[in-house]
């Protein structure tokens, strides 16, 4: 009976998707959902994020200031002030700030697309970035 | 006896100087200021540093008069600052606007906070701190190719590029470090 308990749970946490979460991606996610947002699919914000959009004469993504290697720093494409990397794995501080995620999802959709994102968009985003 | 009366004669003229010279800046107001303090305003301020230093140098208030700070953290204003999206939410956009209207250059006495604030009391208050004519005229004996044409400064809107110490407040010539120009003196 005890094997079979152990087994059980072995099974389960092999079972768990590896995924990385902070309290306030957590709170994101819940809020976005509350919001209307459905099953996040990270699949689509992967092939959103170099999804190219004119922009005020320029093209523009989200690779355009952050680039495609998460664990590297990004460029801002005007100002060219270093981005720091988007990845948890090499930049801890990423996904801890509920106001700070808030801020530049609300800035970069607008600058990136020229529309705020949905609540879809960003928690399709938000999961696909934790993953990275 | 003599070396009493001579400076005594020395802070006369300076005294008097000043009055004369009020009008105009020049060396006589900065000697004649009781207040002549170097530089512009080292103050620091969190949510300063967090908004407007993620994305750019983190200008010191004193770098601009007033009425310029008044017109650039607007809520508006702030949703096309220089063409990118820069919007803050209400709270902290009242934190950063009171702490630039408390030290902006028209309230500070900071020797160069005091030319800016000269420089731009007549006439409309400039957006960019590269348009005061102060700051231009500090500037404009300097090459093109070492500002514009050079890879590592590119724009005088870059101050640390070059300024060394601009981090605090400092921008004497003598903390100046032009990239990839080692031998450039003023």
């Amino acid at each position: 009976m005890k094997n079979m308990t152990a087994m059980f749970l072995a099974l389960g946490l092999l079972a768990a998707p590896v995924a990385f979460a902070t309290p306030a991606s957590d709170s994101l996610l819940a809020q976005y959902k509350s919001e209307g947002a459905g099953k996040a699919d990270a699949a689509k914000a992967k092939s959103d994020w170099t999804r190219e959009v004119m922009v005020e004469g320029e093209k523009m993504s989200c690779a355009t200031c952050h680039g495609t290697d998460f664990s590297k720093p990004g460029k801002h494409h005007k100002t060219g002030k270093v981005i720091e990397p988007m990845s948890m794995k090499v930049n801890a501080e990423r996904y801890t700030d509920v106001k700070k995620i808030e801020k530049w999802f609300k800035r970069n959709c607008k600058d990136a697309w020229g529309r705020e994102c949905t609540a879809q968009e960003k928690a399709d985003f938000l999961t696909f970035l934790l993953a990275q | 006896m003599h070396m009493k009366i001579k400076s005594m004669i020395l802070l006369a003229a300076l005294l008097g100087a000043t009055g004369a010279a009020q009008a105009e800046e020049s060396v006589w107001t900065w000697l004649g200021s009781i207040w002549r303090q170097n530089e512009v305003n080292p103050v620091q301020n969190a949510a300063w540093q967090e908004e407007c230093g993620s994305c750019h140098f983190a200008y010191q208030p004193g770098l601009l008069p007033t009425q310029s700070w008044e017109k650039l953290l607007d809520a508006k204003a702030l949703e096309d600052h220089f063409g990118e999206n820069a919007e803050l939410d209400a709270d902290t956009l009242k934190e950063v606007r009171d702490f630039a209207l408390e030290n902006a250059a028209d309230k500070s006495w900071y020797k160069r906070a005091r030319k800016i604030a000269k420089a731009t009391e007549n006439g409309e208050a400039p957006l960019r701190i590269t348009e005061v004519r102060y700051i231009k005229r500090k500037h404009h004996e300097i090459p093109e190719k070492m500002i514009k044409g050079n890879k590592d400064v590119k724009s005088l809107s870059y101050c640390d590029a070059c300024h060394t110490q601009a981090k605090k407040g400092v921008f004497d010539e003598d903390t100046v470090r032009i990239p990839n120009y080692p031998d450039w003196e003023d």
